[in-house]
Formats: structure tokens, C-alpha cells, sequence
């Protein structure tokens, strides 16, 4: 769906991207991780056609960008840092010049209210839609923007910090919505510095660090069991004793056991008549990865994993 | 594209305000005039106020002159120059281009709206003139037309007062008088009217060219707005300075007066087409380098 081969973006002397591959394939959530700074916005600018590359390739729905972007573009719908709009019309009219701006502006009337109402039914806004938009809070600005992109009931969806603004709830109403596309089979690429955001709602993850891809992979094959058994018990003395030797690590009331199966550990302590509050295998979480990955220095740990 | 350009254009609260401005100052004129019956002399003061008293129904000519040195170009900076760096300071620009939206598209469509404006504000001024003309100033009385600014009609024939007895007493509407003299009959005050209209909305597309120019470059509506009229209040200043006789004819503002040969009998068409020239030079030139910048710019915005 979208792939970069060492794309590289310098203004002036600096460089914001740094030899990027990016592959997201058909049917991805795929999420890109970097901190404020890392060159996420430039590389997603560039994937839009808004931003020119300084130098390699960029294909996205197979399709070279910029040369195709005119297209490529009807099919992806995007929401580009914040949203914007024009403050004094109201959310709907905003749609419905946005719809008739692009190609294909001139369907039938009725299709493309039916496209607007249904837009912003999706995000939720069918209630205020008549508002003008400078009355909107910044959540409500937020979904309209995500409105927008849905318009055009698109292939592939391509989002900057989409969480920005939403509550807890917008978040969550966010995360099922995006869900929902991905199942009907809209590709969605999305970029983020909240790691729990992404963690959730991801299946695979990128992290940029200083303008370098320095991770790409599917979350689960990240989040492989360790081979490693957290248990939790009151009596850790005597599991430690029990389990002697297989104990890597014991932290108070917490024991890290080099074990294969959960339940048959589970089984064994119970049998020898300890207490267990929790056990569980190991799964590194996606904080731990990215920092292992960012931590010291940038170095290039391969585009395609 | 242009159809939605036009929608945002007319739906957006400063286009009616500024319309409404600029009528109103025509209006309060008419007013001071019409209360005072004070205008200046003759070849003094704005070009054709002299004449309005006899003729109420030539106000709409006055009152171009009125808001062409300032108002009008002033008005048509701030939305020109708004035209691209607005949309990129709003964020909109981003959104409109991954639609997509052809930049060079944008670009046009944005002129359009620009000469669109031009016009809606240019007739705005002509009819809410001719009807404070005609109300305020009432009809044709004794029709002298009487003389533009001296210095602004080089060559024009020797403007007098000979031709205003044989139109007295006519009704409103009646023949009015050239600058020239003779008289004109209904019909042609229109067709010059419609003349002057033309060009003098030709004559913004200049100033509108550069300021769509400095908006690609810019983020900043103001400072392209700002820009533009810097080269405006630049080209007046070199216009009327002897020893920058050189470039007088390529100033944008040199031919700016050239529409008042339309009520020339007949009309005088030397400086009307090298003002139609001029600013088809400026537009193709202007529109050209923002074209240029704009299609190759990267849109951090």
C-alpha cells in the first residue's frame, strides 16, 4: 500500500527524514512512533505529495508520488496535523465544499449530501453539523477533520496525531471507529507519540528516531512471549526454593521464571501449596521496545524486518 | 474549483463588508456635496466631482475616481493577498491540496475570485452612485462635465465649458457633456461607463497578480497584502518624479487614470490600450512567478 525506498528530505541543512523504507502492506493499522521532532509530519507530507522528497522513491496504492498523486489522492483520505476549516460556515458546508473542491465535484447534489450526512454521522457529529465551526471545541474540530477524511469513502487512510484534542472517549469512539474501517478493508497508516494509543489500536508499528526508520515490524511478532513466566505470589521464598535455578529475576513479591507453559508452572506451585495472586508469560510491552530501540544513539536496526 | 472558490468568496463575511465600505464612502461624499453644493473647482480635486452638481447622474464616474487611488486597491490586495497565504496560515491550503486539488488549478481559481471581486465591488460602487447621484444630486442641470485633473489627461483635447446650454433643461439621463464638449447621449454614457468599468478592473488584476504572487511565498496574509501595496504606493511615487521618466511607462499605476478618456468625445484610446497592456504584462508576468513558486514549493503548512 505504501512504500518508501530510502527517502530522504533535507531543508536546507537540516535533515528531517533520513533514508526511510517504509512498507505498509493492504489491510495494515500500521502505526508510526517517534517523538515530536523525529520527521513523522514531513514523511507523512511527503506520502500526500505535499512535501517533495529530496531524494528516493515513494509508491503508494502501487502508484508513484508524486507523478501519480492526482490519481492516487481521491482514494486516501488524510488528516495532516491539526484539522482545519473555515471558522465561520458550519461543519456540514465545510464538508460539502471540501467534497465538491476535488475531483469528481460534480456528482449528482444528492450523493453528496448523502456522503456528507453520512460522514459525519460516522464521527458523530449529525448533531451539530449546522454549527458554525468556530463555535466546534477541539474535539468536535478533531472528528471533523476525520470527517473529512472519510468523505470520499477511501482505501487507504493516512492520519497524523488523530487522537489530538479527543478525551478519553473520543479516543476510545476513535479507536472503534478505525477499527470498524480496517475490518470493512480500508488500510489505515497513522502516526503518533502516544505509545498506549498506538499499542491498542495497531497491528504493526514503525518507530522514526531522528529521521530514521529504526524499527519496523508486526506488534504480535514484537510482543512474542519472552519464554519468560511473571508470577506473582505472597510466598516467593519458598517458590524461589521450589522453582531453584529457573528464577531469573525476584522483585519482592514478583518472580521472572525461565518457563515454558503458564499453567503447568501454575500447576506445580499450587500442587507444592503456594499461594498464586497472578501469573502470566512475559510480553515486553511496546514502551519497552521502543525505548530499547531509541534509547542510545540512532542506529540503523534495518528498514524491512 | 472556481465554483467553490466563488461560494467561499461570497459567503465570507469581509467581501459584503468591504463592498459596503466602499460604497460608503462615494455615499458620504454625496452627502457633504449635496448639503454644501461645495465642489472643487474645475481641473482640481478628484476627477468629475466639479460636474456633479449639474449633472447628478455622472456621480458614478466621480465616485470610481473616488475609490480607485486607495480604497479599491487596498481592497483588492488585502483579498488577493489573502488568497493563498490564508488558506495556509488556516491549515485549509493542506487539506484542499490532498483532495486533490491541482495547485496551478488553485491558482487560477483563486484569480477568478480575485477578478470577481473586483467587479462585484467596481458595480457595487457604480449603482449605489448613480442612484445617490440621481437622488441626492438631482438631474441634469446645465451638463459640464468640466475638467479632469490636469496633470492626469496628457494630450487630451482643451476640456471647456462650451457645450453645456444646448443639453439644459433636459430631463435625468439626458445628454450629459464630454470632457471634450460635446455631448453624449444615454447610450454612450453607458457604453463608457461600461468602458471605465472594464478597465479599471483590469487595471486591479496588476496589483491582484502581485499580491497572489507574494501569497505563495508567504504564510502571511498580511505581509503579502502589505507587499503589494508597498509596489503600488512605489509606482505613484516614481509616476509623478521627473527624473524617473525611464520607467514611467512600465509603472503599474502609470495608466490608472486613462479610464477618464472614456468620456472623451471621441473617446481617446492611446492610454487606454497601454493601460490594458500594461496590466496583461503584469498579470502574465506576476501569475507566472507564482505559478512557478507555488507548484514547486513544499507545503509545510
Amino acid at each position: 500500500m505504501i512504500i518508501t525506498r530510502a527517502l530522504v528530505k533535507r531543508y536546507g541543512p537540516v535533515t528531517a527524514v533520513r533514508s526511510v523504507d517504509l512498507d505498509v502492506r493492504e489491510g495494515d493499522r500500521y502505526g508510526l512512533l517517534g517523538p515530536n521532532g523525529s520527521g513523522k509530519t514531513t514523511l507523512v507530507r511527503m506520502l500526500l505529495g505535499l512535501v517533495y522528497a529530496t531524494s528516493g522513491e515513494i509508491e503508494v496504492l502501487g502508484r508513484r508520488i508524486p507523478r501519480h498523486a492526482r490519481q492516487v489522492l481521491p482514494q486516501i483520505g488524510a488528516l495532516i496535523e491539526e484539522p482545519a476549516a473555515y471558522p465561520h460556515l458550519s461543519g456540514r458546508a465545510n464538508l460539502t465544499l471540501l467534497d465538491a473542491a476535488g475531483p469528481g465535484g460534480g456528482t449528482a447534489r444528492r450523493t453528496r449530501h448523502q456522503r456528507v450526512d453520512e460522514a459525519l454521522e460516522q464521527v458523530g457529529l449529525a448533531g451539530v453539523g449546522r454549527r458554525p465551526v468556530k463555535a466546534y471545541s477541539l474535539g468536535m474540530r478533531q472528528r471533523l477533520g476525520l470527517a473529512a477524511a472519510l468523505i470520499r469513502r477511501p482505501r487507504l487512510l493516512i492520519l497524523d496525531e488523530p487522537g489530538n484534542g479527543l478525551d478519553p472517549r473520543g479516543i476510545r469512539d476513535l479507536r472503534e471507529l478505525l477499527v470498524e474501517l480496517n475490518e470493512s478493508g480500508v488500510t489505515i497508516f497513522l502516526s503518533s507519540h502516544l505509545l498506549a494509543e498506538v499499542e491498542q489500536l495497531c497491528t504493526r508499528v514503525g518507530v522514526l528516531d531522528e529521521g530514521r526508520l529504526v524499527l519496523q515490524d508486526d506488534l504480535a511478532t514484537l510482543r512474542a512471549p519472552t519464554g519468560r513466566i511473571v508470577v506473582e505470589t505472597p510466598d516467593g521464598e519458598q517458590a524461589a526454593a521450589l522453582l531453584d535455578g529457573q528464577v531469573e529475576r525476584r522483585d519482592g513479591q514478583q518472580l521472572l521464571v525461565r518457563y515454558s507453559d503458564a499453567a503447568a508452572l501454575n500447576a506445580r506451585l499450587v500442587g507444592a501449596g503456594l499461594r498464586v495472586s497472578s501469573i502470566g508469560p512475559q510480553q515486553r510491552t511496546l514502551e519497552e521496545i521502543v525505548l530499547a530501540v531509541t534509547g542510545t544513539g540512532s542506529d540503523h536496526i534495518g528498514g524491512t524486518a | 474549483m472556481i465554483k467553490v472558490e466563488l461560494i467561499k468568496l461570497l459567503r465570507r463575511p469581509r467581501t459584503w463588508i468591504s463592498v459596503v465600505l466602499t460604497c460608503a464612502l462615494p455615499l458620504m461624499v454625496a452627502i457633504f456635496v449635496a448639503v454644501t453644493h461645495l465642489v472643487p473647482p474645475p481641473g482640481q480635486g478628484s476627477a468629475f466631482l466639479s460636474a456633479v452638481l449639474q449633472d447628478g447622474a455622472l456621480y458614478p464616474a466621480a465616485a470610481l475616481a473616488l475609490v480607485l487611488p486607495v480604497f479599491l486597491p487596498v481592497a483588492v490586495a488585502v483579498v488577493a493577498g489573502d488568497s493563498i497565504a490564508g488558506e495556509a496560515a488556516g491549515g485549509t491550503l493542506r487539506y484542499l491540496l490532498v483532495r486533490p486539488v491541482g495547485r496551478t488549478r488553485l491558482l487560477v481559481a483563486k484569480l477568478v475570485s480575485v477578478l470577481v471581486y473586483v467587479l462585484l465591488v467596481v458595480l457595487a460602487v457604480t449603482f449605489t452612485a448613480y442612484a445617490t447621484g440621481v437622488f441626492l444630486l438631482g438631474p441634469s442641470e446645465a451638463a459640464a462635465v468640466g475638467q479632469a485633473p490636469g496633470g492626469a489627461v496628457p494630450g487630451g483635447a482643451a476640456p471647456g465649458l462650451a457645450g453645456q446650454a444646448p443639453t439644459a433643461g433636459q430631463a435625468a439621463g439626458g445628454a450629459v457633456t464630454s470632457l471634450s464638449g460635446a455631448p453624449l447621449s444615454l447610450l454612450q454614457l453607458t457604453e463608457r461607463t461600461a468602458g471605465a468599468i472594464a478597465f479599471i478592473t483590469v487595471s486591479m488584476l496588476g496589483v491582484a497578480a502581485i499580491a497572489l504572487f507574494l501569497s505563495t511565498i508567504t504564510d502571511s496574509a498580511l505581509g503579502s497584502a502589505l507587499g503589494a501595496l508597498a509596489a503600488l504606493v512605489a509606482s505613484e511615487v516614481l509616476v509623478t518624479l521627473n527624473a524617473a521618466t525611464v520607467v514611467q511607462p512600465y509603472l503599474p499605476t502609470r495608466y490608472w487614470l486613462a479610464w477618464i478618456d472614456f468620456f472623451r468625445q471621441p473617446v481617446f484610446w492611446r492610454d487606454i490600450q497601454r493601460g490594458f497592456g500594461i496590466q496583461a504584462l503584469y498579470v502574465i508576468v506576476f501569475l507566472a512567478a507564482a505559478w512557478a513558486n507555488f507548484s514547486t514549493k513544499d507545503i509545510t503548512a
